[in-house]
């Protein structure tokens, strides 16, 4: 298979990559772009640690070739704090204990940013509904759910 | 002076780049010119090489091979037993065991190359359960398929029998568990005649450098080891990395160029360790009031091929086996055994709650063949200040277990939950039910193990008033970072964030010994605090620190000190507290420093159509001393919680001729947003004496309680018991049809 030019917009930036079409946009993201905020749990679509939004949608970015995100707006977790200054859901994971070993956080917030555009006060069987695809190991989910609920403006 | 930060939820230091993804974890780490590297392992579970080939179709010229024969030094991984090479050169014992190394700049070529070598094999009998290797059909190790044994007696077990009122026996059994950490294993190495320096996922540094000076048969100043973020450990991370990176390092030391070695999910669940699979017998003498007279013990673990930590776990298992009930006459025989598997390891709980799991279970049977209540069986048991445990130790703890007991029992309204289920549950056909563990976890090393570490941390003051945490204790989301700079801030009353904690570096900080066992709070954060206080003291004998300082005359006093003295640190090793005594040969006397005391309840539901269990509410009440963080020891509770349902309901390894079947997250399952229940976490703090913070050990105990609770509430919920872990729905149907046929 050759390699093609590939065009993204990424976090709002455009990106032409010469790549096989095939590869996966985990891939593209972390070794072309140097956007390693995204990371691979399991590298089939299981974990979640690899999610992104491609067009405000929620996807593995493990399971997706690159050609299929050609010319989509792409939005990891580097898109979120501006200036130094933490979105208003990365300050509350932080503050209510939602990142433990960190790994799934990106992919976890990436979730809950999905979560929240399409839903803004979820309740807590939506919460988990909603971060169903994502693992995480060390929490026991209940300081993420926590953590949602307060971003959305929730405090119990 | 600072008001307290000791008891608050400061975030944790790391929060920042956690939460934005900037956190440097192994694989985001990128070194110029480097290689990826890849493991050739065997297909076979026990067999001698004959022949290894390398298949047309791949330009072989341009990798890097390294077999057994380019090891420079010894070929083994240096840990408790020398049996384990770091690369099988005649003969291998266990599928999934390394062979040979690859690597090429190519990420996806040397994925694709893995496929292209061949081995063959000449294969051997092998060893797949605890019975084979018990009845020594084959030995495959040693002379007796047997790595470890212990015995603890105390009073005398056999002169009871016969005035017991009853005699209860039962049989217990847990599968392996993965510790499926969410990032997979990995290493970088850069390694030449001048050194060799890994990067990487881990627990313990010192572990690695350990195992890398006799394979390159260098001194510990040329091997370096550096801690990268690490995504999550529970044990899966102690011993495993030191064969990474040697891996690594044997590849960069043979292409001459950094080398990146990562697993992808599927290799690091069948090829590391795991939770090791256990049974249990118990045979319990009671009296007609319900008292108990005797417990004898049997507990078997299986090791895997080699030997590991295998001893270390099957000691901890040993002295938790009779939990935290008073009995004059216990009996505990242990056995690790080998199989051709890979080797299980550590996870969270180290052997206790395998025990525990049979013990708690077996306490509700005893119960009721008596004919108490589950809690007020336990309740006349429950071991009281100024008791011994199953080692002798005496119980100097003020802690009031069955009042604990009676605490979580109220909060979880265990007593009208079991009146209404058991109104209501004829006519369900979700059957509801509740159901509780009552336990002990031991903090720290075992026995002598802590004095044997000799742990140090330094403190080192900055020019600008900061100070920086030299130890090698390490995060791995557990909040090691967080509160060892909540203890040195507030002892030396300066602010949280004026205090660093660098990741750990070998060549930069002292071996405070493995981040493990439940010891960071405890061992350490005791060694961070003496360390501060000394240093504190050496600014107040130069006349610096008025009375009740500012920080800003902190920092004033630690620029005069190191302008005129030079830099300004200050050390603190472990002491043992007094009266502590243990009997490494009978397996008496003083096995921790102090004991977390917990009791768990859970309810479920059992759906009798499909057989699934859902758990609906969880009540974990502990005792661990003071709590240092709120945020973060909850966090630790309800993430053990967490496991401690997969382990019950969820965690299933199925094996195949000595290889995990299952190792993808497709269909190895863990606990999802949606199977988790409420935890409701409640704390009781009795700060321990000796620890200088008050802390105990928090990290491992609730791995211990919950599959007893939940296996109890299950069959308080059908009036069925189920003695293995993990209960699956095909188990509670099986039964169901059984029952219905009888």
């Amino acid at each position: 298979m050759k390699s093609r030019r590939i065009s993204l917009i990424v976090n709002g930036v455009r990106h032409e990559v010469d790549t096989l079409p095939l590869r996966r946009l985990l891939d593209v993201l972390r070794e072309d772009l140097g956007l390693t905020g995204t990371k691979e749990g399991c590298g089939e679509g299981e974990c979640g640690a690899c999610s992104v939004l491609i067009n405000d949608e929620l996807v593995n970015s493990c399971l997706v070739p690159v050609l299929q995100a050609e010319g989509s707006r792409i939005s990891t977790i580097e898109s979120l704090a501006s200036e130094g200054t933490l979105h208003p859901v990365q300050q509350a994971f932080a503050e209510a204990g939602g990142a433990q070993c960190g790994i799934c956080t990106p992919g976890m917030i990436m979730a809950t940013m999905a979560l929240l555009s399409t839903n803004q006060q979820p309740s807590r069987e939506e919460i988990r509904e909603g971060l169903e695809g994502n693992l995480c190991r060390c929490t026991g989910y209940i300081r993420i759910f926590e953590a949602v609920e307060k971003a959305s403006g929730q405090h119990r | 002076m600072q008001s307290s930060v000791v008891g608050t939820s400061v975030l944790r230091k790391e929060a920042r780049s956690k939460v934005t993804g900037r956190a440097q974890y192994v694989d985001d780490l990128n070194l110029p010119g480097m290689l990826h590297g890849a493991t050739i392992r065997s297909s076979i579970p026990r067999g001698r090489i004959l022949d290894i080939q390398f298949l047309p179709g791949i330009p072989w010229d341009e990798f890097t091979i390294v077999t057994a024969r380019d090891i420079p030094g010894k070929n083994i991984v240096t840990l408790a037993v020398d049996d384990q090479p770091y690369l099988a050169s005649e003969q291998v014992n266990h599928a999934q065991e390394p062979i040979l190394l690859l690597a090429h700049h190519d990420k996806d070529l040397v994925r694709k190359a893995r496929a292209y070598v061949r081995v063959d094999y000449d294969p051997l009998p092998a060893v797949f359960n605890m019975e084979d290797a018990l009845a020594r059909t084959t030995v495959i190790w040693g002379q007796d398929n047997v790595f470890k044994r212990f015995q603890i007696n105390k009073g005398d077990v056999d002169r009871v029998w016969d005035q017991a009122a009853f005699i209860v026996e039962g049989e217990y059994s847990t599968g392996a568990q993965e510790q499926l950490y969410i990032e997979p294993n990995g290493m970088v190495a850069s390694a030449n005649e001048d050194g060799v320096t890994v990067w990487g996922s881990m627990q313990c540094p010192f572990y690695v450098q350990k195992a890398l000076m006799p394979l390159f048969n260098m001194p510990p100043e040329k091997i370096r080891v550096i801690q990268q973020e690490t995504g999550g450990a529970f044990g899966g991370k102690e011993e495993y990395p030191s064969m990474i990176a040697g891996h690594a390092a044997l590849l960069s030391w043979k292409s001459g160029k950094p080398v990146k070695l990562i697993y992808d999910r599927e290799e690091d669940m069948a090829a590391t360790t795991k939770r090791h699979p256990s049974r249990t017998r118990h045979k319990t003498a009671v009296s007609a009031d319900g008292r108990l007279l005797a417990m004898e013990i049997e507990f078997v673990i299986e090791g895997g091929a080699y030997c590991t930590l295998t001893p270390v776990v099957l000691s901890r298992g040993t002295i938790h086996a009779a939990g935290p009930y008073r009995c004059d006459n216990v009996r505990v025989r242990s056995t690790a055994v080998a199989t051709n598997t890979p080797p299980h390891g550590a996870f969270r709980g180290f052997g206790a709650p395998q025990s525990l799991f049979a013990l708690e279970r077996h306490m509700n049977k005893v119960a009721r063949v008596v004919g108490l209540s589950p809690e007020e069986f336990r309740a006349r048991n429950l071991l009281r200040t100024g008791d011994t445990t199953a080692t002798g130790q005496l119980m100097t703890d003020s802690v009031d277990l069955p009042a604990l007991q009676c605490r979580a029992l109220t909060l979880a309204g265990y007593e009208e939950k079991t009146r209404e289920f058991a109104e209501k549950n004829p006519s369900r056909s979700r059957k509801k039910g509740i159901g509780f563990a009552t336990f002990f976890h031991g903090a720290g090393f075992t026995g002598s193990g802590e004095r044997y570490l000799q742990s140090v941390v330094t403190l080192q003051a900055e020019r600008d008033g900061s100070v920086t945490i030299l130890s090698s204790m390490t995060e791995m989301g557990q909040g090691t970072n967080t509160i060892l700079a909540q203890i040195a801030a507030e002892t030396l009353g300066i602010s949280y964030t004026s205090v660093n904690v660098p990741r750990p570096d070998t060549a930069h900080v002292p071996n405070s010994g493995p981040t493990v066992a439940s010891r960071t709070a405890m061992v350490v954060g005791g060694l961070v605090r003496t360390a501060a206080l000394k240093l504190k003291q050496t600014l107040l004998d130069n006349n610096l620190l008025p009375e009740g300082y500012s920080e800003d005359q902190f920092t004033t006093a630690v620029q005069h000190y190191t302008d005129h003295c030079g830099p300004l640190r200050a050390s603190a090793q472990y002491k043992e507290p007094p009266n502590i005594f243990w009997d490494d040969s009978k397996y008496q006397g003083d096995a921790y420093g102090a004991y977390s005391w917990a009791v768990y309840v859970a309810e479920v539901s059992v759906d009798i159509v499909t057989g699934e269990v859902q758990v609906d509410d969880f009540v974990a009440l502990q005792e661990v001393g003071r709590v240092l963080n709120p945020v973060l020891a909850a966090g630790q509770i309800e993430g053990g919680v967490a496991q401690g349902i997969g382990l019950a309901l969820y965690e299933d390894v199925v094996w195949r001729d000595g290889v995990m079947a299952n190792s993808q997250m497709t269909n190895y399952i863990i606990p999802t947003t949606c199977d988790i229940p409420p935890i409701r976490v409640f704390f009781e703090e009795q700060p321990y004496a000796y620890s200088g913070t008050g802390a105990k050990g928090i990290g491992e105990l609730p791995m211990d309680g919950p599959a007893p609770a939940v296996l109890n509430a299950v069959e308080n919920a059908l009036g069925i018991a189920f003695d293995h872990a993990p209960v699956l729905p095909e188990h509670i149907l099986e039964a169901l049809g059984r029952r219905e046929a009888a």
